[in-house]
């Protein structure tokens, strides 16, 4: 009996961690799409990639189930993916389209899709705080177990909003996870610039339990998740992660040159030393998951299924624009 | 088959939204209401008194002091199956909460393409003469009247403010519901026991007349009767519309009776400039023009913060006789 259940747990543990490899993969290869797009010309605005901070997205949300919600970012492609969003209509909404997960009318920073709980990206710094609590609130209200993980960079430590948003969770023990993508740079200014102190405390004055996490361990981000989000589940109420990671890219896809505000060595270290995809693929090799070809053809896989999405929103209609006036109200 | 007889009561205007409120929150378990002191206290203005002892502290909730986090919250529960009630204690504070309402609630469902709602209520008070001085006596209806995803009330009367608040529960859509202070107890009315609903964008003529047409929003619309009572004196006949929301606007029925009556005066507490006044009479204006004998004019609250000293204050918001003054005179009488 022990034998089988510790088998069948390490299959399930098998599937997680190649799943997250695959997830990490995805998000890449969406990304480097979104900014080839753009390079293109075919993408109108402009967008922030995710890409060197997979592993936080993929980590947390690997600890979520389909029906919990999160609120996510003006650089949400990485959280919407992870919670389950279908490439074709993100890149559909990215394009404008119609058969975009927001008819169009939202484009790259305000993905929303309630069949995945994802409350919606938001392009103000710290916006999703009042709505992730508000969800953890009505999951509490309505006892349906749900949790809430509220996705933000540590730009957003700036915003009042998210301290009024901690003090209510804390006080009312609301299962809501305030996810801090510590990626060290506000735009273009280093966060040691904007953030007085100390990140965690920020969270530990209000007595909520917080934890500083290697976000570029995707094991280390899901484990962490895992027992905030359980501890959220049982009622013991809101957690704060600090999840240090890296963007690998601009702070959108057109700061191409950055050595004004940061230096060539720091990404390359970041890059060669930190990269969460290949550190997860070299466990997942030495652990013998997978060996170097079956991680070759999950790449592979991807690569084409996200190539399929990018056509599948280029050939896509534009909204009529008799739509305009459509959905200003419920 | 006889119609049962409904109780008609007087009830003040404060009680008539209390009444909604509880109907509302009986009838409806998602609905919760959020604010400062609303509990025991049934807030500094004592309208919510005693809906904790029949809905319990898990539905009428006291908040920090904290407006934009308890509405910012309010609008992810009104997104995730609640239909908060948010609680703004003095309407001056809305400034606190524009990100939470103007750039969240009210653009939620259109950036999402109509994929999340809002069905949420924000209670903001207004008006003047209480000499709370300048940061507790604006009148800031017309700010979210701006903001496209918003719908706005400004109810006058104990009977449209009940069936009035009863429609912003059920709507879908963020309502903020401007209740004005003074009025709370000095303004009674009969108010029907019981259910009924007042759709949004449909104004309500106060008084029919035929010589002006004084179109007045909240407390401005016990101020444009006194003045048509006045102007009945001296031979002018006034016709008094209340348009019950600044959006939906019933551009309609002000159109229509400014055609009938041929001129118009806007009366209204908010600021004078870029405010309510300037829009009721550009729709008048742009739908009436061949009938009007005149331009439409408007009478606003003088454009200045609001004063502290009672003489200073009372100058500022507009009254019966200024209403009468401009009446007569557009009326060459
Ligand atoms: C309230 C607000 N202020 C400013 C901006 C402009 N802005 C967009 S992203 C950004 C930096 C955000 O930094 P951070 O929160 O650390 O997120 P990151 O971009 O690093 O993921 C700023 C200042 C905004 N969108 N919202």
């Amino acid at each position: 009996m022990i034998t089988q259940t510790k088998q069948a747990a390490g299959v399930d543990r098998d599937a997680l961690v190649v799943r997250m490899y695959r997830q990490m993969m995805a998000i890449r290869l969406f990304e480097e799409r979104v900014n080839d797009l753009y390079t293109r010309a075919l993408m109108p605005g402009l967008a922030h990639l995710y890409i060197g901070e997979e592993a936080v997205a993929v980590g947390v949300c690997e600890a979520l189930t389909r029906s919990d919600y999160i609120t996510s970012t003006h650089r949400g492609h990485g959280h919407c993916l992870a919670k389950g969003a279908a490439p074709d209509r993100m890149f559909a909404e990215l394009l404008g389209k119609k058969a975009g997960y927001c008819k169009g009318k939202g484009g790259s920073m305000h993905i929303a899709d309630p069949a995945t709980g994802n409350l919606g990206a938001n392009a103000i710094v710290g916006g999703g705080a009042g709505i992730a609590t508000g969800a953890a609130f009505s999951a509490k209200y309505l006892g349906t177990k749900q949790v809430s993980v509220c996705f933000f960079g540590e730009g957003a430590l700036g915003q009042g909003i998210l301290y009024e948003e901690m003090n209510l969770a804390q006080l009312w023990k609301l299962p809501v996870i305030y996810a801090c993508e510590n990626n060290l740079y506000n735009e273009y200014t280093h966060c040691s610039e904007s953030t007085a102190g100390d990140m965690l405390a920020r969270a530990t004055a209000f007595g909520i339990a917080a934890e500083a996490v290697d976000g570029q361990d995707v094991r280390a981000v899901h484990a962490a998740a895992s027992a905030f989000v359980e501890r959220a589940r049982a009622g013991e109420g809101p957690g704060f992660l600090l999840l240090n990671t890296y963007r690998y890219r601009g702070h959108h896809v057109g700061d191409i040159a950055r050595e004004y505000y940061r230096q060539k060595q720091e990404e390359q270290f970041w890059t060669s030393e930190r990269d969460p995809i290949t550190l997860h693929g070299q466990w997942l090799i030495a652990q013998g998951t997978v060996d170097q070809a079956g991680l070759d053809s999950i790449t592979s896989e991807i690569a084409s299924e996200m190539d399929r999405a990018v056509e599948f929103a280029v050939n896509a209609p534009y909204p009529d624009v008799s739509e305009v006036g459509e959905d200003v109200y419920a | 088959m006889p119609e049962a007889a409904v109780q008609v009561r007087e009830l003040t205007f404060g009680e008539a939204i209390r009444e909604a409120l509880a109907e509302e929150m009986r009838r409806d378990s998602r609905i919760v209401l959020l604010g400062e002191d609303v509990a025991e206290a049934g807030t500094t203005f004592k309208v919510l008194k005693g809906l904790v002892d029949e809905f319990g502290t898990s539905r009428v909730i006291d908040t920090p002091i904290s407006e934009p986090g308890f509405t910012g919250l309010g609008v992810g529960a009104a997104m995730t199956g609640l239909r908060p009630i948010v609680d703004i204690m003095f309407g001056d504070f809305l400034t606190l909460v524009m990100d939470q309402v103007v750039n969240q609630a009210a653009k939620v469902h259109y950036m999402s393409g109509g994929a999340w709602k809002v069905p949420m209520v924000v209670r903001a008070t207004m008006g003047a003469t209480r000499r709370s001085a300048a940061q507790h006596s604006q009148s800031l209806h017309a700010w979210p009247s701006h903001v496209p995803g918003l719908k706005v009330v400004i109810p006058s009367t104990p009977y449209d403010a009940k069936g009035l608040m009863k429609t912003a529960i059920r709507d879908d859509n963020p309502v903020v519901f401007f209740e004005d202070k003074i009025s709370y107890t000095k303004v009674k009315g009969p108010v029907p026991e019981g259910d009924y609903t007042i759709p949004f964008g449909v104004a309500d003529i106060k008084r029919q007349g035929r010589d002006i047409t004084l179109v007045g929003t909240s407390s401005m619309v016990q101020v444009a009767l006194g003045a048509a009572a006045m102007l009945e004196e001296i031979g002018i006949s006034a016709e008094v519309v209340d348009p019950r929301t600044t959006w939906p606007l019933d551009e309609k029925t002000l159109i229509e009776s400014a055609k009938k009556t041929s001129r118009a005066i806007v009366i209204d507490e908010g600021s004078f400039r870029y405010g309510v006044t300037g829009e009721i009479a550009s729709v008048i204006a742009e739908g009436a023009f061949f009938d009007l004998d005149g331009p439409v004019r408007r009478i606003g609250a003088t454009h200045v913060p609001i004063p502290f000293s009672p003489p200073l204050e009372d100058a500022t918001v507009p009254t019966e006789r200024q209403v009468f003054e401009m009446a007569r005179t557009m009326c060459n009488k």
